[in-house]
């Protein structure tokens, strides 16, 4: 626990550092949300109907910088290596790094929700509910993410191979989150945003255990 | 690995037991009664569909051997299945569309089955990328082992999701689902697929094992070198 705490706290003191980083990819982000306007055109009803797939989109792609970047330094001077050695635990090492991405994401969702309100006029009164899916929707979005990144962090063609194999594997969370941010702006008549909130939280908990359990295996020598 | 000929043999029956199903399905086996001629692409289609699921199992019960106690023979099926699993689902999207299009009206549909097997195609697709982009046999055996297993768990979350989101297609087909008619043209193909694929999965695994033997092979030492040229 203590590894896992001072790994953490490792990791989210790399990221305030790297803070213009993340400003850079949330204006990415933003850019994503402002042209994604232009391809369906300025018609406000059909914007709004999509603005929660919109945002996740945006969310997606964003979120490839920021986990791709997750590991440079780590792989920088071998760092990671000397964790390893020191010996501190894989597993508190990726939970920390994908704890710390959760968080980045969700800073990132949640700043990027005034940009979609703004441009496509979808505000939901439900503003904590929507907090708790964009947290949800990063944590799936990382779990996995961490893991290739460690993986691409090492390979050639790293800036292809993370979205390549990233996008297929988060459909179902990807889904689920806008369906769940989508009755969230349009109104739940059905009450089905309970039932899209579990598939959300059983894809989070199939992959944090299973990618947990996964990365020893892939950072070992 | 194993040097026997068994997979030729597979393979030589199966393509004649796929001759067999196919030329029966296509011109003796009864019209169908609401879709006509256009129905008989079942007969590739069902099949394909199967076997692309049972190799793609495969790979992962080769993830999960080559994870837990290694070896390149495994590191090599795995390889193998990966890429017999996206062959054979391109196969099944494309015999999918073709079908769908008279049928249906169009070519794609958000259909749950439909939607997992074209996901499970760019997943593969992936991790068959991710082999070719890693130098070091060792972490390209690791990693595409785990990225194998990440991704058939995800099998049931895509198939369930899409499920919930949208849903068109028919029943599976199996022979319980069709009349009697049918049957034998489709088992029949089943296993001429099933044969085809066993062999040609073998053959391409004994590819893959021999090409990592060169790969590991050290090369000659300067020392040794040096005494061939003194001798």
């Amino acid at each position: 626990m203590s590894v896992f705490l001072a790994a953490l706290r490792k990791d989210l003191l790399l990221q305030w550092r790297t803070r213009a980083q993340l400003v850079a990819v949330f204006v990415f982000g933003a850019s994503a949300l402002l042209l994604f306007s232009f391809a369906v055109g300025p018609n406000a009803g059909v914007l709004r109907q999509h603005a929660a797939g919109f945002l996740w989109l945006g969310l997606l792609l964003a979120s490839t910088l920021a986990l791709a970047d997750s590991f440079e330094s780590e792989m920088a001077q071998r760092a990671l290596e000397g964790l390893l050695l020191l010996p501190a635990d894989p597993r508190a090492l990726y939970y920390a790094k994908a704890v710390a991405n959760v968080l980045q994401l969700t800073l990132l969702g949640v700043a990027l929700v005034p940009v979609m309100v703004v441009l496509y006029d979808a505000g939901t009164a439900r503003v904590g509910a929507l907090v708790v899916v964009v947290a949800l929707g990063a944590a799936g979005l990382s779990a996995p993410g961490t893991l290739y990144a460690a993986m691409t962090a090492q390979a050639r063609a790293r800036n292809t191979l993370l979205p390549l194999l990233l996008f297929p594997l988060v459909v179902p969370a990807l889904l689920a989150a806008v369906k769940a941010t989508s009755l969230l702006i349009l109104g739940d008549p059905m009450g089905q945003l309970r039932a899209w909130t579990l598939l959300l939280v059983a894809f989070d908990a199939v992959y944090w255990s299973l990618c947990g359990l996964l990365f020893e295996r892939v950072v070992e020598d | 690995m194993g040097q026997g000929k068994w997979p030729f043999v597979a393979v030589a029956s199966g393509l004649a037991l796929l001759a067999w199903g196919s030329s029966w399905g296509l011109a003796f086996a009864p019209r169908e009664a609401y879709m006509g001629d256009v129905q008989r692409i079942m007969y590739v289609h069902v099949p394909t569909a199967w076997n692309a699921m049972l190799v793609l199992t495969f790979a992962f019960a080769c993830a999960v051997v080559s994870l837990v106690r290694g070896g390149w023979k495994w590191d090599a099926r795995l390889e193998a299945a990966v890429e017999a699993g996206v062959v054979l689902s391109a196969l099944v999207c494309a015999q999918g569309s073709i079908w769908a299009r008279p049928t249906w009206g169009v070519w794609w549909d958000w259909d749950p089955r439909l939607t997992t097997t074209a996901v499970l195609l760019f997943a593969f697709g992936g991790i068959m990328a991710l082999r070719q982009f890693v130098d070091d046999p060792v972490k390209r055996a690791t990693w595409s082992a785990v990225a194998t297993v990440i991704a058939y768990v995800d099998v049931p979350l895509v198939y369930f999701s899409v499920r919930w989101w949208n849903s068109l297609h028919q029943m599976q087909s199996t022979p319980e689902t069709v009349s009697r008619a049918f049957h034998w043209p489709l088992r029949i193909n089943a296993f001429g697929v099933l044969f085809l694929l066993m062999g040609l999965v073998e053959l391409r695994a004994r590819t893959a094992f021999l090409r990592r033997e060169t790969e590991l092979e050290p090369p000659p030492s300067r020392a040794a070198a040096a005494v061939g040229v003194a001798s």
